[in-house]
This record gives C-alpha cells, sequence and structure tokens, in this order.
C-alpha cells in the first residue's frame, strides 16, 4: 500500500467543506463514485466521542476528517474561576487514563509560578506515581488497541494489570482513577505503609506480563501484517504536525520532556527513551511496550532512593497544617481558615510547564494576577496535536487500518475536547 | 410384527425408533411422509434448543480463557438461564425497520440465513442408521445449501439502507464466495477417498479418520469453516471495532436473535461436518455396531454421543481461536486464501487423486494402514515443501524491506548522551 507523502495533498476538505460536498451520502466526482461515512461519534473504535468523516471508494480512505468537540467540557474556562488547589480536581478530567501526569504538570506549573519547589520525597513520589500512571494508561492503550484489531483477551488481561495499579492509587489517593493527589507545596499526604510491598510486588510480576501481551501480539503474524507498514508517518512530517511523545519517537525523533527538560529531578534516574525508525503503527506499538519496561525500571530506583523527610515544603500559605495541630495552635487555625476561604495569591506572571505524558508533551500555560485565581490556564495536551496527524496517515488506507491507528496514537477525548 | 409399547419406548433408547416404525407400519403409505415431518420438527426444535447450549458454552469457555467469570446470575451460580434470559428480552423488544429499508428484503434476510442454517442438518449422519435423508449426493446437498446462506446475508447488507450494513454485506460477499473454493476441493479429498458423495458411506468408510490421510487437508478445512462461518480471525463481516456489527446492524429485537441463531447452528453444522468427513463421524473403534444379545443396538447411542464429542472439541477450537487470534484485513484474507488456500488444496487433490489410482492400480490388496501411511507421507512432504516455500518468500520480503533507507529524513538527537538513549539508531 502506499501512503501519499505529501502532507498538503491531504488536508484539502474540512468537516464542514465534506459535509457540504456530500449532502446525503453518494457523490459522483468525475469518474470517481465515493461514499461518505461517518464513524462515529458513538462508534466502539473511535475511543470516546471521536467523529471522523471518511470519503470511501470501497474500502479504501480517500478523505479523512476527525471532527471533534463532542466532549467539551469547558475546563479551561471553569479554571480561571477556581483557585489553584481547587483547579486541580479539574485536571484529572482530561486525561482520565493518566490522570496523574496531568496533576503534575498543573501543580508544577503552580509552583513555579509561585516560585517554590517539593520536598525531594514529594518528588520521588511523583515520580513514581506519573510512572505508575504511564504504565497503566500503557496497558488500557494496548487493551483497547488489541481490541481493535479483534485480539479480545488482550484487553483482559491487560485490564486486569491496570487493576491492580488502580489498587495502589485508591491506597495512595482514595481514589482510583481522579485522584487528585499532587498539591501545591508537595502531596495530599505521605504514602501508607502498605505501598511499597504492593508496588514491589508489581514490579516482580509485571515483566512477565509484559512478556505475555508480547506472546499474544508481536508473535502473532495476523497481528504483524495489521500493524506493520500501516499509517506511516515520517519523522519530518511527525515533526512538522507537533506529534509527541511514543507516536513521535515511533517515527525515529528523540524527544522526551523527561531527558529533554527534566523536571521533577528525572535527570536523577537511569532509564533509556526507545526509539524506532518505521514511523508505522508497529513501531509505536514497539515504543510504548518497551515504555513499560523503562517505567518499571524508573519506578523500581524511585522506590530504592526513596528519601525520608516531610512530603510537604514548610510554607503554611501554601501547605494546610497537619489536622494535629489545629487542635492546639491558634495561627494553623487561621492558616487553615485562610486556606479554604481565599486560598493563596500568586504573583503576576504567567508560565509555561511541560511533563512527559503517557501520550506525549503535557504542558500547562498558567497566567496569575496576583489574586487566588488564575487569570488563563491554557493545556497543550499531546491527543489533540497527535490527532491532527490522523489524516496523513489513514489516506489510502482500509477502513480496518483507520481503527489500528487510531488505537496507535492513543487519544483520549476527555484531553482532546477539555 | 405387531405394535409393542415397551419395545416402541426401547426402541427410543437405542436409536432405532425409525427402524422400529418401518417394521411395524413399513407397508403404510403415509409412514414415510409422516417420519419425515416428526424428523425435521424433532431437529429443527434441538438444533435450536442447542443454541441456548451452545451460545452459553461459548461465553463461559471464553470467560474463563481471558480470566474472568462470565454469567453468573440467572439460573445458579453457573448462569444457565442467561441465553433463556437473553432471548425472552430480544423477543419482548420492539422491532424497528429503519426508515427507507427495502422491507421485503430487510424481513427475508434473517429467514433465509436461519432456514439454510437449519437445512443442512438434513443430511447429517448421526448415529448408525439415524440420518435424515441419505441422500447419494449428500456433499453436493450441503455445497448447494451453504451457499444459499450468502444470500441472507447480502439481503441484509442491502436491505437495510446503512452504510455499515453495506460495507458489511460487500465483506461477506468477497470472503464466503472466496473461501467457499478451498472449502469445497477440501470437502472432495473425503470423497475421492472414500468414493462416494454420501456423508452416511463416507463415514462408514472411515475405518481410520480421513484426518490421519490427509490431515493438511482436515486443516485447510478447518480453516475454511472458520471463515465460511464468519469465525475470528474471520469475523470481517461483523467486524465490531471497524463497521460495527456488519450486515446485522439495523436489527433489533428477535430478528438479531435469528442472525445470532443461524451463525450458532451454521458452527454446530460446520463443526459437525468436520468431525463427520475427517474425523470418522460416528465411529468409535467399532463400538458404534455393537448389539446387545437381545437386540439392543447399544452402539448407537455410543456413536451419537461419539459424535457429539467430536463436535465438541471441534467447537472448542473455534472459541480457542476466537480467544487468541487477531483479526485479518479484507486483502490479507484474500490473499491468505487465493495464494495459499486455494493453490494448497489443489495441489492436495490433485494428489490424493493420483496416489488414490496408483495405489488402486498397482497395489490392490494393500491394507487401510497401509493406504493411509501413503497419504500421510505425501502430505508431510506436501507440508515441509510448503513451510519451505513460505519461509523463503518471508526472508525474501524481511531483506527487501530491510534494504538501503531511501534517504530519510532524522532529526538531530536532542541530548548529550544521545548514545546511552537511543535504543536504536536512524541510518
Amino acid at each position: 500500500m502506499t501512503l501519499s507523502t505529501d502532507p498538503d495533498a491531504i488536508q484539502e476538505l474540512t468537516v464542514e467543506e465534506l459535509r457540504a460536498k456530500f449532502g446525503t451520502g453518494m457523490e459522483i466526482a468525475g469518474d470517481e463514485e465515493y461514499m461518505l461515512l461517518s464513524m462515529g461519534p458513538q462508534h466502539p473504535s473511535t475511543h470516546g466521542v471521536l467523529r471522523l468523516l471518511l470519503e470511501l471508494d470501497g474500502e479504501t480512505v480517500v478523505n479523512l476528517a476527525p471532527d471533534i468537540g463532542f466532549l467539551h467540557t469547558g475546563i479551561e474556562k471553569t479554571m480561571e474561576s477556581k483557585r489553584y488547589t481547587l483547579g486541580l480536581v479539574l485536571t484529572d478530567r482530561m486525561d482520565y487514563l493518566s490522570p496523574m501526569s496531568n496533576n503534575l504538570g498543573y501543580i508544577l506549573a503552580v509552583e513555579k509560578l509561585l516560585g517554590v519547589e517539593a520536598t525531594p520525597r514529594a518528588q520521588v513520589i511523583r515520580v513514581i506515581l506519573t510512572e505508575l500512571a504511564r504504565v497503566s494508561s500503557h496497558l488500557v492503550w494496548l487493551g483497547t488497541h488489541a481490541l481493535d484489531l479483534a485480539a479480545m483477551s488482550v484487553f483482559l488481561y491487560c485490564f486486569r494489570e491496570r487493576e491492580y495499579i488502580l489498587d495502589i492509587f485508591e491506597m495512595v489517593a482514595g481514589q482510583r482513577m481522579m485522584v487528585s493527589y499532587f498539591r501545591p507545596g508537595g502531596l495530599w499526604r505521605d504514602l501508607p505503609e502498605e505501598f511499597e510491598p504492593a508496588v514491589r510486588k508489581f514490579l516482580e510480576f509485571m515483566p512477565s506480563r509484559i512478556a505475555d501481551y508480547e506472546a499474544l501480539t508481536k508473535n502473532n503474524p495476523i497481528w504483524l501484517d495489521r500493524t506493520k507498514g500501516v499509517g506511516v508517518v515520517s519523522a519530518e512530517q511527525a515533526v512538522a504536525w507537533g506529534m509527541t511523545g511514543p507516536s513521535l519517537r515511533g517515527s525515529g525523533v528523540n524527544w522526551d520532556i523527561r531527558k529533554a527538560q527534566p523536571y521533577s529531578g528525572y535527570e536523577q534516574y537511569d532509564f533509556d527513551v526507545p526509539l524506532e525508525t518505521d514511523g508505522d503503527v508497529y513501531a509505536r506499538y514497539r515504543c510504548r511496550m518497551e515504555e513499560m519496561r523503562q517505567s518499571l525500571r524508573i519506578i523500581e530506583q524511585g522506590l530504592d532512593n526513596l528519601p525520608d523527610g516531610p512530603v510537604n515544603i514548610d510554607d503554611p500559605k501554601i501547605v494546610p497544617p497537619p489536622r494535629s495541630e489545629l487542635g492546639h495552635s491558634m495561627e494553623a487555625v487561621i492558616h487553615h481558615f485562610k486556606l479554604w476561604t481565599e486560598g493563596f495569591d500568586a504573583p503576576e506572571g504567567f508560565v509555561y510547564q511541560s511533563v512527559e505524558s503517557p501520550r506525549g508533551e503535557f504542558a500547562c500555560y498558567l497566567r496569575g494576577d496576583g489574586g487566588p485565581k488564575p487569570a488563563r490556564v491554557h493545556f497543550r495536551t499531546p491527543s489533540y496535536v497527535n490527532l491532527a496527524s490522523l489524516p496523513i496517515m489513514s489516506k489510502g488506507a482500509f477502513v480496518a487500518d483507520v481503527v489500528a491507528i487510531i488505537g496507535s496514537i492513543d487519544i483520549v477525548l476527555g484531553e482532546i475536547d477539555r | 410384527m405387531s405394535f409393542n409399547l415397551i419395545d416402541f419406548l426401547l426402541s427410543f433408547l437405542d436409536m432405532t425408533v425409525l427402524d422400529y416404525a418401518n417394521e411395524v407400519w413399513g407397508d403404510q403409505p403415509w409412514l414415510s411422509p409422516l417420519l419425515s415431518v416428526i424428523y425435521i420438527v424433532v431437529i429443527a426444535t434441538v438444533v435450536l434448543l442447542l443454541v441456548f447450549v451452545v451460545g452459553w458454552t461459548e461465553r463461559k469457555v471464553l470467560a474463563r480463557m481471558q480470566d474472568r467469570i462470565g454469567p453468573n446470575r440467572v439460573g445458579g451460580r453457573y448462569g444457565m438461564l442467561q441465553m433463556v434470559a437473553d432471548v425472552v428480552k430480544m423477543m419482548t423488544k420492539e422491532v424497528i425497520i429503519p426508515a427507507g429499508a427495502d422491507r421485503w428484503a430487510y424481513l427475508a434476510a434473517p429467514v433465509v440465513s436461519l432456514a439454510t442454517s437449519i437445512l443442512l442438518f438434513a443430511v447429517l449422519p448421526l448415529a448408525p442408521g439415524v440420518v435424515g435423508v441419505n441422500l447419494p449426493s449428500g456433499i453436493f446437498y450441503v455445497m448447494a445449501i451453504s451457499s444459499v446462506s450468502i444470500v441472507g446475508l447480502l439481503l441484509a447488507g442491502w436491505g437495510s439502507n446503512n452504510k455499515y450494513a453495506l460495507l458489511g454485506a460487500f465483506r461477506a460477499v468477497s470472503q464466503l464466495v472466496s473461501y467457499e473454493v478451498p472449502l469445497m476441493i477440501t470437502l472432495l479429498v473425503p470423497v475421492i477417498l472414500a468414493g462416494t458423495l454420501s456423508l452416511v458411506s463416507i463415514v462408514e468408510e472411515q475405518t481410520i479418520p480421513y484426518f490421519f490421510y490427509v490431515p493438511l487437508a482436515g486443516i485447510i478445512f478447518f480453516i475454511s469453516i472458520l471463515a465460511e462461518t464468519g469465525r475470528s480471525p474471520f469475523d470481517l463481516l461483523e467486524a465490531e471495532s471497524e463497521i460495527i456489527a456488519g450486515f446485522h446492524i439495523e436489527y433489533s429485537g428477535m430478528y438479531f436473535g435469528l442472525f445470532m441463531a443461524a451463525e450458532y447452528i451454521a458452527i454446530m453444522f460446520m463443526s459437525a461436518l468436520f468431525a463427520t468427513v475427517y474425523w470418522g463421524g460416528y465411529n468409535f473403534f467399532g463400538l458404534e455396531d455393537l448389539v446387545l444379545a437381545n437386540g439392543f443396538a447399544i452402539g448407537r447411542p455410543i456413536g451419537f454421543i461419539s459424535l457429539i464429542v467430536k463436535i465438541a472439541i471441534a467447537f472448542f477450537i473455534f472459541m480457542w481461536v476466537r480467544a487468541t487470534l487477531p483479526r485479518f484485513r479484507i486483502d490479507q484474507l484474500l490473499d491468505f486464501n487465493w495464494k495459499l488456500m486455494v493453490p494448497l488444496s489443489l495441489v492436495l487433490l490433485f494428489v490424493v487423486v493420483l496416489l488414490n489410482k496408483a495405489i488402486d492400480v498397482y497395489a490392490p490388496g494393500i491394507t487401510e494402514f497401509g493406504r493411509m501411511s501413503i497419504h500421510l507421507l505425501s502430505n508431510v512432504i506436501i507440508g515441509i515443501v510448503v513451510l519451505e516455500i513460505m519461509r523463503r518468500r518471508a526472508r525474501r520480503k524481511r531483506e527487501a524491506e530491510e534494504g538501503p533507507d531511501a534517504g530519510g529524513w532524522r532529526m538531530e538527537p536532542v541530548l548529550a548522551e544521545s548514545d546511552e538513549t537511543q535504543l536504536a539508531h536512524a541510518d
């Protein structure tokens, strides 16, 4: 199959133009007769409420336009009316498969604006938890990707392991998915005692489970047929379209925020950034599978080097006092009251902080106006940008390939329509 | 022979009731039509009821393979009545005919599918002497009827006035028509070995199951029936992750239920056909002809159970494959068929014909075992040759892919420690 490598030739038609062109469905353009197929927003393989308009010649995709906005929640606008700490819970709802990464991106931006830095212990805990979140997110990706290609059992096996990670999150944060665990200046509270044994156990069994998934996918000739050479995007195109994350590294571009612009002490960890050069669905698959293993390495190093000490910075203007102090310290009561009624004031100015979420570069632009609420919050979400290159990858492919390609760029609609 | 109630009831137990009726009322003109009607009613009912069992089994087995529990609420802790509950639900649902549907095509499609599936059971020998119609051309009947089932899918896809259904119908027709070719060719292999088109005679001829003669043909046949019944990895026609449900996307209520029943019945029949032509049908080490001293034909129930077990094993493999494999893409599916299955099955048929004739001419007195060994040897040789050819082709393809890069553009590594961080280097 040949895919057009000229990016200009593809984005000819927008959703509106496609709709106008086709009207009720069939169109005779010249000698060719094409069919307009509306895939989604309710479709099992569009990973949420994505709608694709496909211009089909038989089963071959002639043109494709993603139509987004069905899950618009107005998170960015809502955050302008929330205090800095309260805005945090909204970030969970964007990339609901990896809320830890969103928390981290937002919290780091807030801390940057405030000019504070979390304690060493908090930083290591943040890294451990975001890497766990990366594994859990990649598990959902692998499961749904395999389900799109009808390897049904992989889906359930992946969810079994994800369940274990969610149990760890529940143990830590009291919530399975919408954790809101990272707070400005530290964490909600310290790790419970059971955390380390649970994660150690996870580190023990996970490598063999990853090998199991590979036995069901990578070792299967049908899987290779379905993924190799499908949805090719060159390094040049990937950079031009702003792709990030494993989707970019699958095309051979070595760009990982954890290495390029380290945050939360990532520079102290020893891990590799998996790279593939083919730029097809299979390359992205390989990258993510390897990333899971690298994440396990990071988690292990984090656990081994977990420093003692407080998890919150010693600044009562930002971090609420511990509950035990409220009984006997007037000062603590006042701080508590102030934080819960007014919050803290952040200085004027703006910051931009990016983190490597499981999908790519997740970044938060935050502008403070000196008050307790942000003047503007904007998120650079990887799914949104990666989705833009779907038409390049899909043109000339089959309908069945489109499904595989959507699975391989691993989009989360909550993040796209935030 | 006069009618005796005890004997009559006993004849149900050893499945000789048809013979008994023939003995008692054999000279009556109404007997034959009456027996036919009764047989049709019984078989159609039993087969439809079996859908409950099969559907439940599949869900339970799949669940176990996928590390979950499966149905466990309706009908005790094993969820035995889950399918009953499902059917009750489907019966009470409204049948919605989409606007713009071709009403007659839409309504006829599930009926055609179900009817053709059930009709197939007419020629299936269930036990020694128990068969609906012992057609001399049974195999031909099977081929003809199973081809008609495609019409049902096409009607559904076209009549629904839905683009997904249409895509499903495209796929269904191209897939089923293609895979009918190897299916028929590999059905001809047992026909040639047995020298008859009648399913009963094919079973009777198999003192050693034909699977041991021609395992390769058996495997091709099994793959073809996977494709013919639209099962994973060939479930493109109803690929739920691509075209949602394909041809039956617009069907609701019991009309959808009819499609589901038709699918399960087709799977049951194809498993039974596989067991019959390749695994010796109801044969069970000669025990199937056993008759007790008092004339009680105990061999018939034994043969029947043996057939059921063989069908169950074949069906289990269906489920196993479904739990394991991803789905083909349409072009790969057709490639696989026309570039591998069809040529290979043609070669197999050719070799079987030649060898069979050669054995008849040059070694007429050879034992059944000797005949089997010769065929088996030829099959093993063909298998090895095919594997070798495929391996070479794959190697050539791989070498072509890994050839010199056509001047790709790579971003310079961003980091200083690039040697450590880059697992794969761009050339």
